[in-house]
């Protein structure tokens, strides 16, 4: 039997909060190395799957693997979340503990490193999102790149299979949106298998693998960038990726 | 009336000295006791099952619904009855401690709740447990942001103490009235009295404020 | 029992008339803490800390000690309602001055420029949603009262609390007395902090959050 080659495969998700019905039936598949975009307009359950997949929302019906580990039905969750990174849109910073702290603290706690390892892990995860001279700062004495980056540091640190983007880039300031997506571009040359909720259509076409537009809880359409832009099989995706090209700009080659 | 004052504090001043040591005493006691077990009834009023929920927000009302004084008088002469008989003192610190860890389990559950959610959602992403997420991350945020109200705590403490001496625990106002009864200069005693705790408040206040800037943490200053 | 609810009776006496001599001293110094000249804030200033620095039975004491010095007869009674009153004072003209504080800035000058003048941008303005402010510290103030009326003990007011020691040394059960002047007490408190809750939801301006959003 071949191996199984997915790293994420998502199987009919459903998920409904109160009488809204968020995700109808979602389905696909992530491979290593892949950067995946979705997008679509805003209360489409976009963010809802991510958090799904990390079990921090459970869904009503459907499946997730990771790997060939079956999340939906895992006894440890915990084990698992170490194994998915998660980057908020609010950042989600501990403010009581310096940047350095922030990357450490999931290595030792989670990972039982020693603080020895857990601080030149933390030291090289800072360096590479280019944050080594604020380590020592809180994450109040940080601006919003700054912090997300942090954010992406600390994500990193846990050395996850699959990292989940949650409109990372949302809550920024516009000049502070590139030295995220800059990080971001650099994770994905070095085939960091990444799954991103985000407006930026700059960086998703220069950027991802495959573009997911999601629609009403389902995914209308899903493919290669160029085709989306050039060729998409739905009216919908061509409208949508018009308005947002409009808003968002080309972006940065 | 002025000589009168000067007088008193010349002839007494030992007397008031150690009535002073004895009310700091029992503040302190209240306050420290108080601060453990408010904020483990915090925690638990936040994050147990609805059972143990009910239980601490029901002792949680009913001593904050009572005046201290009643809970005092239940203490020490209403506990005799069931053979537990305490000292004035004793039963003056046990009122303290339980009224004091009620308030502060409140205020503590208000500054677990004033941490943003995605504190908690955020330290589960990363894969630590339930417990190592309020350990590790909720709790030290909560208690910077408890300390403010420490210092309103502490002064509520102390000024409550002076009901201690109704049933004749040996703290600052017992002293005056001892000291009142024997010389009849009842409002030039108390007006030293009055000053005191003036004092005490002021120079408490202060110090603890000072405390309140070394603790902070960076750029996350409370308003003042 | 009947005995008890003449002492509640005199306990919401004490709890009213306190409140209302402190709300007629706090209005106009809270007032004047925010409009008032440089000096009289100072001077509210040191009233306030003193009132709010010493403790409850220490005022009452000189005010019942300390006034017949300067000839006014006093009464336990209204000694009482003096000192707490003062005292109570001090603080509900902190929990206006807050209230009115948090709304005026942008308010007043909004008022002030479609040519409102000062009285008007705050009685039309700035009052209505002051008063929605300070409702919740405020019925904090009226709890404190009530308890603290017990204090009245002390100077030998016939209130609830000694009420319920004279009815103990004659029938000897003081768990059975205490436990239920403790229940009056919080029946008094809830009922009030539900009333006054109620009074606040009616009051609710939709979508001005007063509160903090506790989760």
């Amino acid at each position: 039997m071949s191996e199984n080659k997915h790293i994420l495969r998502v199987e009919n998700l459903r998920k409904s909060f109160g009488s809204n019905v968020v995700l109808k039936d979602v389905s696909f598949t992530m491979d290593k190395g892949e950067t995946k975009v979705i997008i679509g307009p805003s209360g489409t359950g976009k963010s809802t799957l991510l958090t799904c997949i990390n079990q921090l929302v459970k869904p009503d019906s459907g499946t997730i693997y990771l790997k060939d580990l079956n999340v939906t039905q895992a006894e440890d969750m915990n084990k698992i979340r170490a194994r998915i990174g998660f980057v908020f849109q609010d950042f989600g910073l501990f403010s009581h503990l310096t940047a350095m702290r922030n990357v450490m603290i999931g290595p030792i706690k989670v990972q039982k490193m020693s603080k020895e390892d857990a601080k030149n892990l933390a030291y090289e995860e800072l360096k590479r999102v280019g944050l080594l001279e604020h380590a020592d700062k809180y994450p109040a004495q940080l601006s919003g790149g700054q912090k997300q980056r942090v954010g992406i540091a600390r994500a990193l640190a846990m050395q996850p299979e699959l990292i989940l983007f949650d409109e990372p880039t949302s809550a920024l300031d516009p000049e502070l949106i590139g030295e995220v997506l800059a990080v971001m571009k650099d994770l994905a040359d070095n085939k960091m298998t990444m799954l991103i909720v985000t407006h930026e259509m700059g960086f998703a076409r220069t950027v991802s693998d495959e573009i997911i537009f999601m629609e009403g809880g389902v995914i209308v359409e899903q493919g290669t960038p160029e085709k989306l832009f050039k060729n998409p099989e739905h009216k919908r995706t061509g409208e949508f990726l018009f308005k947002l090209t409009e808003l968002y700009g080309e972006g940065d080659e | 009336m002025f000589n009168n004052i000067v007088e008193i504090v010349a002839n007494h001043w030992p007397s008031f000295l150690e009535g002073v040591g004895m009310t700091l005493l029992m503040a302190l006691i209240a306050m420290s006791l108080g601060t453990f077990f408010g904020t483990i009834l915090a925690f638990l009023k936040v994050y147990s099952n609805k059972f143990v929920v009910a239980i601490v927000s029901g002792f949680i009302e009913i001593i904050r619904g009572t005046p201290m004084l009643v809970q005092i008088f239940i203490f020490y002469f209403g506990l005799p009855v069931y053979g537990i008989r305490m000292t004035a003192f004793g039963a003056c610190i046990l009122g303290f401690i339980i009224n004091s860890s009620a308030y502060q389990a409140e205020y503590t559950r208000g500054a677990i709740q004033s941490i943003e959610q995605n504190q908690m959602t955020a330290a589960r992403s990363l894969g630590l447990t339930r417990n190592q997420s309020i350990f590790n991350i909720i709790l030290p945020q909560t208690i910077k942001r408890a300390i403010p109200a420490w210092t309103n705590e502490f002064i509520y403490l102390l000024k409550y103490t002076s009901l201690a001496y109704i049933v004749g625990a040996e703290e600052l106002m017992e002293k005056a009235k001892v000291i009142a009864s024997r010389n009849f200069l009842f409002f030039e005693v108390y007006i030293i009295v009055a000053i005191i705790y003036l004092i005490l408040v002021l120079v408490i206040t202060w110090l603890l404020q000072k405390l309140e800037k070394k603790l902070e943490i960076p750029g996350l200053e409370t308003v003042r | 029992m009947p005995l008890l609810l003449k002492g509640t009776w005199v306990t919401i006496e004490i709890t009213f008339l306190t409140l209302a001599l402190g709300m007629l001293i706090a209005v106009p110094i809270s007032f004047g803490q925010v409009y008032g000249p440089k000096w009289g804030k100072a001077l509210i200033g040191v009233y306030e800390k003193i009132f709010r620095s010493i403790p409850g039975i220490v005022i009452l004491f000189l005010i019942y000690y300390g006034l017949p010095r300067a000839g006014i007869n006093m009464s336990p009674f209204l000694a009482t309602i003096i000192g707490l009153g003062l005292r109570s004072g001090a603080y509900q003209s902190q929990i206006f001055r807050g209230a009115i504080l948090s709304i005026d800035s942008t308010q007043m000058r909004a008022s002030r420029s479609i040519g409102m003048s000062k009285m008007q941008g705050f009685r039309n303005v700035i009052f209505p949603q002051a008063f929605r402010v300070a409702l919740p510290p405020w019925a904090n103030e009226f709890t404190i009262v009530l308890k603290d009326s017990s204090f009245a003990y002390a100077l030998g007011v016939t209130e609830l609390l000694r009420q319920g020691r004279y009815i103990i040394s004659t029938t000897y059960e003081p768990m059975l007395i205490f436990l239920t002047i403790a229940a009056i007490y919080f029946i008094i408190t809830i009922t009030l902090n539900k009333s006054l809750q109620a009074l606040e939801t009616k009051l609710t301006i939709p979508g001005f959050d007063i509160r903090e959003k506790i989760k």
